[in-house]
C-alpha cells in the first residue's frame, strides 16, 4: 500500500478545526494551510487524502488551492522569498532588488535554488508603503532595501 | 516613528509605543482601554447604533458609508435569528496602503474592543478578525490579546455580568486582493474561493453561513470605543470638515518624509504632503498623486487645496479611499504607473465575471505595449473603451471599476505622455 501524506498529526489538527464548522468544507483553506505547514508544500497526493478528510472531490479542494497565491501547488525551497512588486515599490525601485536576487540566485519568479534554499515568488503591496522596497522572507520583513543589502540578509537563512 | 510635535488630539494612536511592541491589557486598561465597553454594556444595542450614526463615522476601508446606517440594517428583534456575526476586515491589500497595519501592530484591543461593541450592538455572537498573510506581527498581536481579552472576561459568557455572551476568532487569510470585498471576504471564510457574491441579498439579511453578517474595517472599528466613551458631539469636532473624527494618512513615493499620520479628517492635500510628507524629495517634482490607494483617481497640482474628506475629493473627481497618498513624481513614468497598477488589477481579479477577466489583461497589455515601443495610435482609443466598458455597474464587484480609476484619470491628465509614448516608439522616461 502507498504511504500517506497526511500523518495523524496533521489529521487530527484538521479534524480539530472542522469541528467548529456547520460543514467539514468550510475547513478546506484551514486544512491546505496545516498541510503547507507541516509539508512545506501541497502535493497531488495530499489533495486527495484532504478530499478524503473533508468530505469533498479532489478536484474541489484543488479549485481552492490553486486559487490561493499563497498555497504552493510546487515544492518550495527551504526559505521562500517574496518580493513586493506593487505601485509604491515600483516607484521606489523594486526591480533593481528583483534583478539583483534573480543574479546572485540564477532563479526566475516560481523557481528554487538546486540546493533547495530559495525560492522567489511576487506577493501583492505588503502594506509598508512608507519603507519601499520592501520583501518578505518567510514570515520576516525587510524594507528600505537597496539592492547593496541584500546579500547580507541572504546570508542568515541557511 | 511617526511621532510628530503637533497639537492634535489623535485617539487612535496617541498610546502606541512605537518600539515594535503592542499595548498589552495592562497597559491598554491604564489608558482607559475597555471603559468604552463598560459605558456600552449600560446602553441598549439600538442606543449604540444610534451614537455611532451620530457621530458621523463612515467606512475607513475605503467605501465611506455610515457605519451607524451600516449597523442599523441588521435585525435584533425577537424573531431575528439567533446566530448573527461581525467580521473585522484586516485583508489591508490596497497598493500604496499601510494604515490598519499600523493599528492592528500597536494597539490590537483597541480593535477588539471596538468589535465587542459592534458584536453587542448588532447582537452577533460570534466575531471574526479577517488578518491577510502578510501580517504576522499582527497575527502575533492578535492572538496574544484574544486570549488576555478571553482571560480577563471581556469574550465569552456573561461579558462583565451583562449577560451578553459572545466569541472572537482570528482567521489569517492565504492571499488575494479579492478577499478584501465583504461578500468575497465572506466566500473565504467559508474555505471557498473568494469570489463575490450577487447583493441583494446584502450581508445584512445573509452573510457569513447564510446569517445576518456585517463586515467592518479595522480603523473604522478601532474608532467605536472613543465614540463611546466621549460621545457624537466629541468626534464630530474632531473633523475639520463636519464628517467626524480623524483619518490614518499616508504617503509614499518619491516624498522627503514618507510616512503615516492621524490627523483630523478634511486636512487639505497640501498640507498632508507639503507639511507632513515634507515635500518631495530633492530633485523631484510633483506631477500628481493617488488619494487613497492604487484603486483612486489621480489628482493634480490644482487639487492640492482640496480637504481630505469623502465628499471633497469626490468633487475634485477621485475618492478618499483609504486616505494613503502615492505620489507621482516627474522622474516617474505615468504610463508605466498605470501599466503597473493594471498589471496588479488582472492578476488579482477571480475571475467571475468577463468584462474584469478580459478586460484587465488587455488593458494590461497595451499598457506594457505602449511602455516596450510597440504602442499604436489607436491603443489610447482601446483603452478609453475599457474604462466604460468596466465602469460601475458592468461588472460584478467594485474591483474592476476600481481599477479604472488610474487609468481613465492618467487618459485625462497625462495624455500627451501617452501619445509620446506610440510617437517615440518607446517610453521617453526609459532611455
Amino acid at each position: 500500500m502507498k504511504e500517506k501524506v497526511l500523518t495523524s498529526g496533521d489529521i487530527s489538527e484538521i479534524e480539530k478545526v472542522y469541528e467548529h464548522f456547520p460543514l467539514r468544507s468550510a475547513a478546506c483553506i484551514e486544512g491546505l494551510k496545516i498541510v503547507q505547514k507541516n509539508h512545506r508544500w501541497v502535493s497531488d497526493d495530499a489533495v486527495k487524502e484532504l478530499a478524503e478528510l473533508l468530505e469533498m472531490s479532489p478536484a474541489a479542494i484543488d479549485s481552492v488551492a490553486t486559487y490561493y497565491s499563497l498555497i504552493f501547488r510546487k515544492p518550495v525551497g527551504r526559505h521562500v522569498i517574496m518580493v513586493c512588486d506593487s505601485v509604491s515599490c515600483w516607484i521606489m525601485g523594486y526591480e533593481g532588488i528583483l534583478n539583483q536576487l534573480k543574479d546572485r540566485l540564477q532563479i526566475g519568479y516560481g523557481e528554487t535554488t538546486i540546493d533547495d534554499r530559495f525560492t522567489l515568488l511576487s506577493i501583492c503591496c505588503l502594506g509598508t508603503c512608507d519603507h519601499a522596497p520592501a520583501i518578505m522572507i518567510n514570515n520576516d520583513l525587510h524594507r528600505d532595501l537597496t539592492p547593496d543589502k541584500l546579500d547580507a540578509i541572504l546570508e542568515t537563512y541557511k | 516613528m511617526y511621532t510628530l510635535n503637533d497639537n492634535i488630539e489623535k485617539p487612535l494612536t496617541q498610546h502606541i509605543k512605537n518600539d515594535g511592541s503592542w499595548l498589552t491589557l495592562k497597559e491598554y486598561e491604564s489608558t482607559g482601554g475597555y471603559s468604552g465597553l463598560k459605558k456600552a454594556l449600560q446602553m441598549t444595542p439600538a442606543e449604540i447604533t444610534q451614537l455611532v450614526m451620530d457621530s458621523g463615522l463612515k467606512g475607513r476601508g475605503g467605501a465611506g458609508f455610515s457605519t451607524g446606517k451600516k449597523w442599523s440594517t441588521i435585525d435584533i428583534s425577537e424573531n431575528a435569528s439567533e446566530l448573527k456575526y461581525l467580521v473585522a476586515n484586516a485583508d489591508e491589500m490596497e497598493p500604496g496602503s499601510f494604515k490598519d497595519r499600523y493599528l492592528l501592530e500597536g494597539n490590537p484591543h483597541q480593535l477588539i474592543e471596538g468589535i465587542i461593541i459592534g458584536a453587542y450592538a448588532i447582537q452577533a455572537s460570534f466575531s471574526y478578525v479577517f488578518l491577510r498573510w502578510a501580517y504576522h506581527l499582527a497575527g502575533e498581536a492578535l492572538t496574544q490579546s484574544l486570549q488576555e481579552a478571553y482571560d480577563a472576561g471581556y469574550l465569552g459568557k456573561n461579558i462583565l455580568g451583562s449577560g451578553f455572551n459572545t466569541d472572537m476568532s482570528l482567521h489569517i487569510s492565504v492571499g488575494r486582493y479579492m478577499c478584501g470585498e465583504e461578500t468575497a471576504l465572506l466566500n473565504a471564510l467559508e474555505g471557498k474561493r473568494s469570489n463575490p457574491r450577487a447583493k441583494p441579498p446584502y450581508p445584512s439579511n445573509s452573510g457569513l453561513f447564510g446569517k445576518p453578517t456585517i463586515v467592518n474595517n479595522v480603523e473604522t472599528l478601532s474608532n467605536v470605543p472613543h465614540i463611546i466613551n466621549n460621545g457624537a458631539e466629541w468626534f464630530l469636532k474632531l473633523s475639520k470638515t463636519g464628517e467626524g473624527g480623524t483619518k490614518l494618512y499616508g504617503a509614499s513615493g518619491k516624498v522627503k518624509k514618507p510616512g503615516l499620520w492621524e490627523l483630523p479628517l478634511g486636512i487639505s492635500l497640501r498640507e498632508l504632503l507639503e507639511d507632513y510628507a515634507g515635500g518631495m524629495a530633492d530633485g523631484y517634482q510633483f506631477k500628481g498623486l493617488l488619494p487613497g490607494g492604487g484603486s483612486t483617481d489621480f489628482l493634480l497640482e490644482e487639487h492640492l487645496d482640496v480637504a481630505m474628506d469623502y465628499a471633497s475629493v469626490a468633487k475634485a473627481g477621485s475618492r478618499l479611499g483609504t486616505g494613503t497618498i502615492i505620489v507621482l513624481d516627474d522622474k516617474t513614468c505615468p504610463v508605466g504607473m498605470v501599466h503597473n497598477l493594471e498589471r496588479f488589477f488582472a492578476q488579482e481579479s477571480c475571475g467571475w465575471c468577463t468584462p474584469c477577466r478580459e478586460g484587465l489583461p488587455w488593458t494590461a497589455k497595451i499598457l506594457n505595449a505602449l511602455e516596450t515601443g510597440t504602442g499604436k495610435a489607436d491603443d489610447l482609443n482601446i483603452l478609453e473603451f475599457h474604462t466604460h466598458y468596466m465602469a460601475p455597474g458592468n461588472t460584478f464587484c467594485a474591483l474592476a471599476p476600481g481599477a479604472m480609476e488610474p487609468l481613465q484619470s492618467a487618459l485625462k491628465y497625462f495624455k500627451a505622455d501617452f501619445e509620446m509614448h506610440i510617437h517615440q516608439h518607446k517610453c521617453p522616461w526609459n532611455s
